[in-house]
């Protein structure tokens, strides 16, 4: 692992202040500054001590088995025309990305004597991942979930609770991802001294875009090693990954920030149509202003209320992105597309059968994108498969195309 | 230039009551009503308000009311439209409390002036860091006459309290207990902390809120400070109320005199 390079200096990485250009910070109340000011003071630090890196790469091999396969995908290559590689995190233990950045939360609190574990879902991934991690190290462990995505995403839900996690439903707003986050925002607030609150995306108040990424960036770090093997070069042309706060895409574009050769594309969760008024494409319907205490483009009234976005998939219902993908947006380092309802739900059938995987609806977006892309025939194309998809069985059977009785 | 909040400091050491109510709360129009009621029934202070669809420092009875005031239409143009004239029924100082988002949308210098109009004293944006608003906005403030409160906590370390007072005007808000709104966390523990704030002797005079709700609550905070913030005890008692200034009357007389 490289977690702990220091990249200040560099123009994509988090500077000294917690801002990526003219997004981040840390836009908490006082209640929350020890806690953060905690977090800022020591998280660097803890990052780079030999024995954490040991202790996390260990458990990312031996627990959560890593690396991820690089798997060159034959026949989605041969339909797209193009070198398609899928990352493979689908496979690690719990079924997705998040268990990178909860084991490497779960060993940051305990270095700093926490002793309650506290979390926000929109899929559950990340509050599965996280009750997961909780159980491994023996701590109390309560996940804030949006009473409609426990409704959506019951098998998640019921693996939390087998593992030990409370589940706190929050009812306030539109009872999706930001409300769970604010929620457990909350429960922070009013728990300022043992608790750690593993935050699941990139992003929130800094140190947790940069940590969160810092803790995925394992992605990218192996796609380096594994295109070397299979291709002779280290660096893709194209890097694919969907953006609800966008972990997996900042894991999966760290190590390919500073290489301006290789394109990197963003897919946001269009939903119904970007101007339907059921969408959760931030860079489209965004401006400028702060959520769950980062300053970053999100989906706002003209009065500067946050607006509840849409996805059919509650990993990407999310009414902002990442400080770190705001900037790369601005800057035109990444390219940002969107993908519909529909055309996720398209792409997963797709998937299913032609490789014989079935994705969760968030990556689904990624590979929803691949037909738009004018690659060239030798262009190698990296898709992260950030999850599996369990989870989403039931929205793929209710909507399987009706005209194949069933059969896609 | 003086500013109303000095004005009342000056004059009133102690036992200094701070009333919360978001605008727009119950009704729409109910905001000068409101505030009309809170100065002739005896509050000293009026903080307004302004709703926030995510406001991460409250607790379900503010955000409730909060949630409700946007149903009912309200936002900072329709804020500054209810205050134009507001000056010419109350002499008392008032706040504007929010979070940094819709402010910032509206744009710190626009929101300062506007303040500045109508008559506003002071501001509470409890996100809005401190050296953020040292570096790039406390000039804006200082030009319209508007101070800004910051909040110290339980946890707020002696150094960082003294760097909040310096930075500070009007007075500093001491969070009883590190809790959001409404919390009710027991009070009576945090004596060590009130005289730990009483001992750094600061500048500003400092009103003590969160967990105040009752004359029990208001007597402790005005004893360990010059007095006290009510927030979600105020808004719980008039949500339902068909009576709005008799139970504002009630709320008031119960406070201060049982």
């Amino acid at each position: 692992m490289k977690i702990a390079e220091n990249t200040f200096g560099s123009k994509y990485h988090v500077d000294e202040k917690g801002f990526y250009g003219r997004f981040g910070g840390a836009y908490i109340p006082e209640m929350l500054f020890p806690n953060v000011d905690e977090l800022q003071r020591n998280y660097l630090q803890i990052l780079k001590d030999p024995s954490f890196q040991q202790e996390f790469d260990q458990l990312l091999r031996d627990y959560v088995g890593r690396p991820s396969p690089l798997y060159f995908a034959k026949r989605l290559s041969e339909k797209y025309k193009a070198q398609i590689y899928l990352k493979r995190e689908d496979l690690n233990h719990t079924g997705a990305h998040k268990v990178n950045n909860t084991i490497g939360q779960i060993l940051l609190a305990k270095r700093l004597g926490k002793t309650r574990i506290i979390a926000e879902t929109g899929a559950g991934q990340h509050g599965v991942a996280t009750a997961t991690v909780c159980a491994l190290m023996g701590l109390e462990c309560v996940v804030y979930m949006g009473s409609i995505d426990i409704q959506r995403q019951a098998p998640n839900v019921a693996r939390m609770k087998m593992l030990g996690a409370t589940v706190v439903p929050a009812t306030s707003g539109s009872q999706t991802l930001k409300d769970a986050c604010n929620e457990a925002i909350r429960d922070w607030i009013n728990n300022p001294v043992d608790t750690h609150y593993i935050l699941g995306t990139a992003a929130g108040p800094h140190p947790y875009p940069d940590m969160v990424t810092r803790f995925q960036s394992v992605i990218s770090e192996e796609i380096k090693k594994q295109l070397l093997e299979k291709t002779g070069k280290e660096n893709p042309d194209y890097v694919m990954a969907c953006i609800g706060g966008g972990s997996n895409a900042a894991g999966a574009y760290y190590h390919f920030l500073d290489e301006p050769d290789v394109k990197l594309i963003a897919i946001e969760a269009g939903g119904k149509g970007v101007h339907s008024g059921h969408s959760a494409a931030t860079t489209q319907l965004g401006k400028l202003g702060i959520i769950h205490a980062s300053k970053t483009l999100l989906m706002q009234t003209e009065d500067g209320q946050i607006t509840e976005p849409y996805s059919i998939s509650a990993g990407l219902d999310y009414p902002g992105i990442g400080p770190l993908h705001s900037h790369l947006y601005e800057t035109g380092r990444a390219t940002f597309l969107n993908a519909t309802d529909d055309e996720a739900l398209q792409a997963a059938y797709e998937l299913t059968r032609l490789e014989g995987i079935i994705p969760a609806l968030e990556s689904s977006h990624a590979l929803a994108k691949l037909g738009q892309v004018a690659f060239k025939p030798e262009d190698v194309v990296v898709v992260c498969l950030s999850g599996r998809g369990d989870k989403d069985m039931e929205t793929y059977i209710r909507n399987l195309p009706a005209n194949t009785g069933g059969n896609v | 230039m003086s500013n109303r909040i000095d004005q009342l400091f000056a004059g009133k050491k102690t036992g200094v009551l701070n009333i919360y109510c978001t605008a727009g709360f119950p009704e729409l129009n109910d905001t000068l009503p409101v505030m009309q009621s809170l100065q002739q029934h005896g509050a000293d202070m009026i903080e307004l308000g302004m709703p926030f669809s995510d406001p991460l420092a409250d607790g379900p009875v503010i955000q409730d009311s909060s949630t409700r005031a946007i149903k009912n239409g309200m936002s900072l143009k329709v804020l500054f439209e209810q205050l134009k004239d507001f000056r010419q029924h109350i002499h008392l100082p008032v706040l504007l409390m929010g979070y940094l988002n819709p402010v910032l949308l509206y744009g710190i210098e626009n929101f300062c002036k506007k303040c500045a109009e109508v008559g506003v004293d002071g501001v509470i944006l409890p996100d809005l860091p401190m050296d953020e608003y040292e570096h790039a906005y406390k000039p804006v403030f200082e030009k319209y006459n508007l101070h800004l409160i910051f909040l110290v906590t339980p946890e707020t370390s002696e150094e960082r309290i003294k760097k909040i007072d310096s930075v500070s005007k009007g007075f500093v808000y001491a969070v009883s207990s590190s809790s959001t709104t409404g919390k009710d966390k027991d009070m009576g523990n945090q004596q060590a902390y009130f005289e730990r704030l009483k001992a750094l002797a600061l500048k500003n005079p400092v009103l003590i809120g969160f967990g105040i709700k009752d004359k029990a609550t208001f007597d402790a905070a005005a004893s360990n400070s010059n007095g006290g913030i009510i927030g979600t005890a105020f808004i719980r008692a008039i949500e339902n109320t068909t009576n709005l200034d008799a139970t504002i009357k009630t709320f008031i007389a119960g406070v201060k005199h049982n």
